[in-house]
Parts: C-alpha cells; sequence; structure tokens
C-alpha cells in the first residue's frame, strides 16, 4: 500500500537534502581531503579541509579562506533604520558611519543577550546584521512603529572571510584596486564581474583579514579570483576547527558555545546579561533608550550580576575543555568554555565563566581541572589559572594602515 | 513649558478619579480630554433634539464607596436598587428585586429558594474576590508582608465557613456559568439572566470555560453598600460624570477638554512631559494615563523608548469588543407587555435561556453578529425626566454579540443589525418601532473611534482569567506603574478592571502617593 504522508513527504526536497550547501561548496567539497563536516545553521560547513594544524598555520603565517555564508544575514533598510537598531541593539548606532561596521550585541527586555553579531552601515539608512542565531521573529516584533524593512538574506548572500598576513597581498593581487587605505571595521564596494563585491576589513581571527560578502551567483566566480591570486601568497582553504583556534587567541566569543543565547535557553538561569559575557563595554548607558537597558542598570546598580567571563592563563599545555573551575582547589565556580595550547602565545589559554565574585573581585587561588585521556583512561590534572586578559594575543598587523604585504 | 506635578491623560472617571486624590493631596494637576466634555463613557449626550442618551454605562452597578468618599462624592445612599427583569415572550416575566434578586416575582416558590442559596453562594465566593480587586497586585518575585496578609486573610475567610465552603470555591471558580446555573435552577428566565450577566462585555459564551468569573466580577460591584444591585444611569447634571467632574474641579485640578495628548515624551525610561495638540509641551513628575493600554503605549509612546517584549505584549492585549450600544428617541413610554409601569425604570434582559446566550455567541467567534440577540434594556427617561421631552422617552440598551472584527465590515453590518435589534425588540415591545423619533447605533467599530479606545472594548482590554490581577494589563505594566518611570496607567485596562468602579483611577493615584516624590 502507498504510504501517502512518506509519498509527501519523499516530494519535499529536504528529504533528500537535509544540510543546505553553501554558494561555495563546490569549491570547499573539490579541496577538502578529510571530508569533515558539519552543520552550521543548516548549511553543510568544514571542520577541516586538509589538516587543522596546517589550516591554523595557514591564519597565522600566510593567509586562510573560510566560508562564512552561513552566518546569519538581515538587511534592514529605511527610514527608521537607525533609530530602530538603536532600540534593538546596546551600542550608539549614530555613532555608526556609513561604510563602517562594529560589533554590537542585542538583549531581550530583561537584559538578557539574544545574540552578539557584526553591524554593517551600507547607506545612511542601510544596514546589513550579521549573528550566529536566527531572529527574525524579534527583529520583526521589533520593527513595530518604526518606518522599516527587514529582510533576511542569508541565502542570498555569499560572504567568505580572508584572514592572514598575505590577506592584502592576495586581495591587491586578485586587482581589487583601491583596497589599501581600508582600516579595521571600514567596508567598501569593489567592482567583480558584472555587478560589486563588498568588502570589509573585519574578521574573526584578530589577524589582518577581510571578509567578502557578494551575491551568491557571485560566489564561485569570486572564489576563483582569490584563489587564483592566492596562489603565490600561501593561501589555503580552511574548516572551523583552525579559525577556532586563531577566534580563542583573538578572546572572541561564540554563541552557544561560549554563553546560551536567551531565546535557545531551555533553563531560566543560564540568561546572561551582557556584563556576564564580557561585553559590558559593548553597552552605553548615554545612548537613547535600548532593549534591556532598565534590567542592565538596575542589575548593575543593585550589584546582582551573577556571572563574569574571564581569560584564563593555565599552568601546563594541556587543553582545558570543558574543564570546570575551582576556588581553593575545592569550591566550585565555574566552566571552561573553549580552551587551547595557544602556539602564537605559547601559553595555555582558555575562556571561562565564572560565578562572581570568582573572577571578578577574587581572582586569586583558582584551579581547573583537566581529565587528559592517556590510552583509555583518565588522568586527572588540577591546573593553577590565572584570570588573564583577552586577547591572549594581539598582533600590530591587524591593524596597520596602509596594511603589510609579508 | 509648563509644569505640572501630575498630567492625568483622559477625562474619563478614572482618570478624574486619579487626578482629585492628586490634587486633594496637595499636587498641582492637570486633566487632558480630547473630547469637549469629561466623562468618557460614563458621560451623557445628546444624541436627537432633546434626547439625551447616559452614555455607555447605562446601569451603575459598582461605583466603589471608597471612591466616592475619596472624592468627597454623594451618590445613590439610599438603597433603592432597581429591579431586574427578565423578559419572556409570552408576558410571563420574572422579576429580581433587591440586590441582584433578594427576593424573585414570576417563579415557583421552590425556585425562589434555589435561586436564594445560588445568589448567597456566588456573593460569598465573589467577595473573596473583591479582597483582592480593592488591591494592588501583588508584584511576582517580590511578594510584599501585606500581600501575604491578605491571601491569609482571603484563606482564612474562606475557612470560616467550612472546609466544604473551600471546596466548593476552587471547585467553582474556573467553571462556566451554564454548569453551574444548571447546578442551581430550572428556570430558563434566571439561567438566561445569570447567563448573560456573566458574559456581558467578554468574549466568552455561558458555555466557555471560566465564563463565571464574569459572572463573580459583576457580583464584586455595590451601590450603597448592598453589593450586586444597580440604579440606573442618569445624565445632564446629574450624571457619574458630572459627578465626578465637579469633585475634581472643587479639589483644584486643571481640567482642559477638546485637547489631545498627541506625544508622551520619554528619553531613556524616563516619561517627563505631554505634547498637546494646540503644540504646546507640559511637563510633570507623574503622567497618569487614564486611557487604553494599547493607546497609551502604541499610539502616544515612541516605539524606541519601550522595550519589545513590552510593546509586543501591550500589541497582544485581546481586547476586541462585543457589544454594541442603542439608544433611541421614543415618542412616548413603550409598553413591554406583562411589565409593571414601575419596573420598567429598571433593566428589562433578553435572554430567555442559557441557549439563547450561548447561541447569540457562536456566530461571534466567527465573525459574525448575532441573528438572534440578547440584550439588556433602560428606560433612562423614567429615572432622570430631564433626558426626553415631557411625554416622550429614552432607550438605552446594550446587544451582544456584535464582535468588533466583523467579517464582513460594520459599514455593511451595521444596518443589517440593527435591523435585527430593532426586530427583535419588537418582538417584546411590540409596536415600539412606531414609536421612533430617533436612533443612535454604536457598533464596537463606532465606540473604537469615538471613544479612543481600542477594539471598541470598555473594559479596555478582555477582562478574562489571563489578563486579570497581575497580567493586567500586562505583566511589566500590572501595578500601575510602567517601564517608563513617572509614566502611570489608570484606565480600566489596570487592575482590578471595567465598568463604572473609579478603582483603576483610585489605587493608581494610591500608588503614586505611597511613593516619594522626585
Amino acid at each position: 500500500m502507498k504510504h501517502l504522508t512518506a509519498f509527501n513527504r519523499a516530494e519535499q526536497g529536504h528529504i533528500l537534502t537535509p544540510r543546505l550547501e553553501t554558494p561555495f561548496h563546490d569549491r570547499l567539497a573539490a579541496l577538502s581531503e578529510t571530508n569533515d563536516w558539519y552543520s552550521w545553521a543548516g548549511y553543510k560547513a568544514p571542520h577541516s579541509i586538509f589538516d587543522t594544524e596546517l589550516e591554523y598555520f595557514a591564519i597565522r603565517s600566510t593567509s586562510a579562506l573560510f566560508d562564512i555564508s552561513p552566518m546569519v544575514k538581515y538587511r534592514i533598510r529605511g527610514t527608521d533604520a537607525a533609530r530602530y537598531l538603536n532600540r534593538l541593539t546596546v551600542r550608539d548606532v549614530v555613532k555608526l558611519g556609513v561604510n563602517r561596521v562594529h560589533y554590537t550585541a542585542w538583549c531581550d527586555d530583561h537584559g538578557h543577550v539574544l545574540d552578539d553579531g557584526t553591524l554593517f552601515r551600507l547607506g545612511e539608512e542601510d544596514f546589513r546584521l550579521c549573528c550566529q542565531e536566527r531572529h527574525l521573529p524579534w527583529l520583526l516584533d521589533s520593527a513595530g512603529g518604526f518606518s522599516v524593512e527587514i529582510d533576511e538574506e542569508t541565502a542570498e548572500i555569499a560572504a567568505v572571510a580572508l584572514q592572514g598576513p598575505t590577506a592584502f597581498a592576495v586581495l591587491e593581487a586578485a586587482g581589487f584596486a583601491g583596497i589599501e587605505p581600508l582600516k579595521p571595521f571600514q567596508l567598501a564596494e569593489f567592482p567583480h564581474a558584472d555587478g560589486s563585491v563588498m568588502i570589509s576589513r573585519t574578521g574573526f581571527t584578530g589577524d589582518l583579514g577581510y571578509e567578502l560578502f557578494a551575491p551568491a551567483n557571485a560566489a564561485l566566480g569570486l572564489w576563483d579570483r582569490l584563489w587564483t591570486a592566492g596562489s603565490g601568497f600561501g593561501l589555503k582553504a580552511i574548516g572551523y576547527d583552525a579559525l577556532n583556534r586563531a577566534r580563542i587567541e583573538a578572546g572572541f566569543i561564540v554563541a552557544n558555545a561560549d554563553f546560551i543565547t536567551a531565546e535557545t535557553a531551555l533553563r531560566a538561569d543560564r540568561e546572561r546579561l551582557p556584563d556576564e559575557i564580557g561585553l559590558d563595554w559593548l553597552v552605553d548607558p548615554e545612548k537613547p533608550y535600548f532593549n534591556g537597558r532598565d534590567a542592565i542598570l538596575r542589575a548593575r546598580a543593585k550589584g546582582t550580576l551573577k556571572h563574569v567571563l574571564v581569560g584564563l592563563e593555565i599552568e601546563g599545555n594541556i587543553p582545558a575543555e570543558g574543564a570546570i573551575v575551582y576556588h581553593r582547589g575545592k569550591k566550585e565556580v565555574g566552566l571552561v568554555t573553549a580552551a587551547i595550547w595557544s602556539p602564537l602565545a605559547k601559553r595555555n589559554i582558555a575562556i571561562a565563566t565564572l560565578s562572581r565574585p570568582f573572577g571578578a573581585s577574587v581572582t586569586d587561588n583558582l584551579w581547573v581541572e583537566i581529565y587528559a585521556m592517556r590510552e583509555l583512561r583518565y588522568q586527572k590534572l588540577m591546573k593553577r589559572a590565572r584570570v588573564v586578559p583577552r586577547p591572549f594575543v594581539k598582533l600590530d598587523r591587524r591593524a596597520a594602515t596602509p596594511p603589510g604585504r609579508f | 513649558m509648563t509644569s505640572f506635578d501630575a498630567i492625568v491623560i483622559g477625562g474619563g472617571h478614572n482618570g478624574l478619579t486619579a487626578a482629585t486624590l492628586l490634587a486633594r493631596s496637595g499636587r498641582k494637576v492637570v486633566v487632558i480630554e480630547a473630547d469637549d466634555a469629561l466623562g468618557g463613557a460614563a458621560r451623557s449626550f445628546e444624541f436627537h433634539a432633546g434626547f439625551v442618551s447616559p452614555g455607555l454605562a447605562h446601569v451603575i452597578n459598582r461605583l466603589d464607596p471608597d471612591v466616592l468618599s475619596a472624592l468627597a462624592i454623594e451618590h445613590a445612599t439610599a438603597r433603592t436598587a432597581a429591579p431586574t427583569v427578565a423578559l419572556s415572550l409570552s408576558g410571563a416575566h420574572a422579576v429580581l428585586r433587591g440586590a441582584y434578586g433578594e427576593t424573585i416575582d414570576g417563579v415557583s416558590r421552590d425556585e425562589a429558594a434555589r435561586f436564594r442559596e445560588l445568589r448567597s453562594k456566588l456573593l460569598f465566593q465573589a467577595g473573596i474576590f473583591k479582597r483582592f480587586l480593592k488591591r494592588r497586585p501583588p508584584e511576582v518575585g517580590e511578594i510584599a508582608f501585606t500581600d501575604l496578609k491578605s491571601f491569609a486573610t482571603a484563606g482564612l475567610h474562606l475557612l470560616s465557613k467550612g472546609r466544604e465552603e473551600g471546596r466548593d470555591f476552587l471547585r467553582m471558580l474556573l467553571m462556566n456559568v451554564a454548569d453551574v446555573a444548571d447546578e442551581y435552577l430550572t428556570d430558563d428566565r434566571l439561567k438566561g439572566v445569570a447567563a448573560f450577566d456573566a458574559t456581558l462585555g467578554i468574549h466568552l459564551g455561558p458555555r466557555s470555560p471560566t465564563s463565571l468569573l464574569g459572572l463573580y466580577y459583576r457580583l464584586t460591584g455595590e451601590v450603597a453598600g448592598a453589593t450586586g444591585a444597580q440604579v440606573v444611569a442618569k445624565g445632564n447634571g446629574h450624571s457619574i460624570a458630572a459627578l465626578f467632574d465637579a469633585a475634581a474641579t472643587k479639589a483644584g485640578v486643571s481640567i482642559r477638554t477638546g485637547t489631545r495628548v498627541e506625544k508622551i515624551i520619554a528619553d531613556r525610561g524616563r516619561a517627563s512631559a505631554v505634547v498637546l495638540s494646540t503644540g504646546e509641551t507640559l511637563e510633570a513628575a507623574a503622567i497618569i494615563s487614564a486611557i487604553h493600554p494599547q493607546a497609551t503605549f502604541m499610539a502616544l509612546t515612541d516605539a524606541a523608548e519601550i522595550g519589545t517584549g513590552f510593546r509586543r505584549a501591550v500589541g497582544n492585549i485581546r481586547t476586541k469588543g462585543n457589544v454594541a450600544k442603542l439608544d433611541l428617541a421614543l415618542d412616548g413610554i413603550p409598553d413591554f407587555p406583562g411589565v409593571a409601569r414601575d419596573d420598567l425604570a429598571g433593566r428589562l434582559v433578553i435572554a430567555r435561556s442559557i441557549d439563547h446566550v450561548e447561541q447569540a455567541f457562536n456566530p461571534a467567534k466567527y465573525g459574525q453578529f448575532s441573528t438572534d440577540p440578547v440584550m439588556e434594556i433602560t428606560l433612562p427617561s423614567l429615572t432622570d425626566p430631564t433626558l426626553a421631552p415631557d411625554g416622550a422617552c429614552t432607550l438605552s440598551a446594550l446587544v451582544e454579540f456584535a464582535p468588533y472584527a466583523l467579517a464582513d465590515g460594520w459599514e455593511k453590518g451595521k444596518p443589517a443589525f440593527l435591523k435585527i435589534v430593532l426586530e427583535t425588540l419588537e418582538r417584546y415591545c411590540p409596536g415600539i418601532g412606531a414609536s421612533i423619533v430617533a436612533t443612535h447605533f454604536l457598533t464596537p467599530a463606532d465606540m473604537e473611534e469615538r471613544y479612543n479606545l481600542p477594539g471598541g472594548h470598555w473594559h479596555h482590554g478582555e477582562l478574562q482569567a489571563d489578563q486579570l490581577l497581575i497580567n493586567r494589563p500586562v505583566s511589566a505594566a500590572s501595578g500601575y506603574t510602567t517601564p517608563l518611570e513617572g509614566l502611570y496607567l489608570a484606565s480600566a485596562g489596570s487592575h482590578p478592571g471595567g465598568g463604572i468602579s473609579g478603582l483603576p483611577g483610585l489605587l493608581a493615584a494610591r500608588q503614586i502617593l505611597s511613593e516619594k516624590r522626585a
């Protein structure tokens, strides 16, 4: 007997392609030696392309191409766009000039962080908001009373990050004339094929780097253009594992890895105020009202902040990923959310969330308990941890303008 | 810029209550009313030369004694409760006398006894609710000692009549009125009145879960100390609006009628001023909005000054009205066969049975009006002769169900529904059609426009379990304060709700008075 429901389901394309492919997928698949994929926001994304270790060193020594197309992208346009975004996000959008980008975050009415991301000001009344999670309902609900138009353009816009010391040299060789004066967090349009590509000097590595945005149908041409130009500059395609190492060194946090976003948190105590995940510096109490303002300022005034996100330097060289943090080696005070041995800093570094006052006013006598698997047996290590400032690695070449060619 | 201690937006009876109380405490208060006279839904108006309607509120049954004494208003001290006549097509009516049927004419002795039993049960249970209606709803997460005290005394009161009563209260609390009426009564006319009163102004049928709450709410009201009693509203200089107006004026409240508030000025969590239709800006430490919460936050407040979640919650308040208001100018006193002349001055209810009310409600679920509507009728000029020329008469009726969002739109629906309403009246009062001098008919859409009442809902939001107490109008503004410091709510949209009680205004003013002055 033919089962109608099953039949109908089989007709639906998403059953055949449970993971979407990004506009760059053909190139990534052709280069992939490890065939190691994961799901990023529903898209097939590489953990690695050929070797995580070497991919990491491409970021730090030559340059790397990382497909960021799955990053969720919203376009916000209209006469009230700036006013709308100023109410939505914690940073002052008025201070964000045209052709500039800033890192920001947005909260619900209770001040709990919904996500962090980058806001691109493409025009006086034209913005692009990029982030990890999807927020269309929240963005649309926020639009009531504003003259704005909001579109999700995740699928329509392909994006790729070009990061590393030779990133500028690659772009120059690829013929993007006029890229040289671009300062960090600045963006510009460049001609590409029949249309254009938007290039911003931004990235998630703390290194010299750029992010390129183009219509999905121009993606493969753009990749080929970069790839050809990059052959003399050690350009490699990389996966997320390599990028993750670079971002930890740069001290960047990842939504739903280093903190739980308010809309995905199932447990009431997992939500976080900006000050509890190291984003207090984004919050501008002087700017006009924004979502969560009352709650954040009240928590500051009353001293009711419960958590703090810190950088840790841990003795030894065993990464402390997932380790519990103790005070005096006994009292459990937090959790390491990301950790690596940093090849660049030559330090064992970590990002951790601690319960205040630990990590805030009490920073001495912190320990992490690392379970190191040694041939089917855990070796339990209690290592001393020190709270240190982020970023763990600071590179002059990241911000130098004009950028070096290396 | 002119400066006040308090600005009250909206000169309805709640706005006037808050304004008067604040002025009596020594504050400099101004009331801004968009209409050319005060009173809102309690304001009488001439709808035809010589004929005056008492306004939307044609029956007064919950004007709060604390409000009256706080405002030093003297009103209806005599216990002259108007009767309720449950009309029957046969002319054999049942008449509830005293405060909600202390005695009943026209039913069997047994049925009268059963009604007495139901009445005392409901009055006892409503009394427990009443304790919570006259105080600020508790704040979740910050329950105060006084809140616990009121919970405890309510609990003790409940147990004072024995465990059985306590159990029965919890059993009945969220029941529907039809099941409760069926449990006690056999007479369809009495059941019809109970079903009508429970659902008047609420988008529920008598068989909808929780519909008994509407009847409890009705029975928390009192007139001159008699719980459940009612009087027919007067008009002109004797209207409720006029009493509140006089009290406000006496207390030294400045009054600006014919002036609309265009905008509430707020910045970074603090409301500080209002901009008027005249272009003036008035400043005040406290701005009290006694208009519908949606009108306050969706229309007057810049979305950029309030949170997404808060604005969404306010926008989602269920506030679609379901009642139409009819005023008729008649060339003589109508003859309802079987109704005694004195009883005509009371309230006449067309609700033949639970089924009648339920069937009248059914189409409303699908955006249609009732083809056999239920209604309560008064002849206000019999109580206040100034409302009609000598020998003539006015008729006022609240008619259900007339859903705000009528599927075909009210432009088309209004004449069709009016025709049905008049035909219905004709059946109970043959010949009335011929004596009509003028007709004035308001659908919820008309009320929305005329009274700046989103959804045309006189409770300023459905009075149902999910929109009561700590959730009225929304949780972040349930204690008369709002997320904007300096902005307070005082309309029927706030606890305890609508009807001419003055309690939201009283409790809002008390909240402001309890705070330290900035």
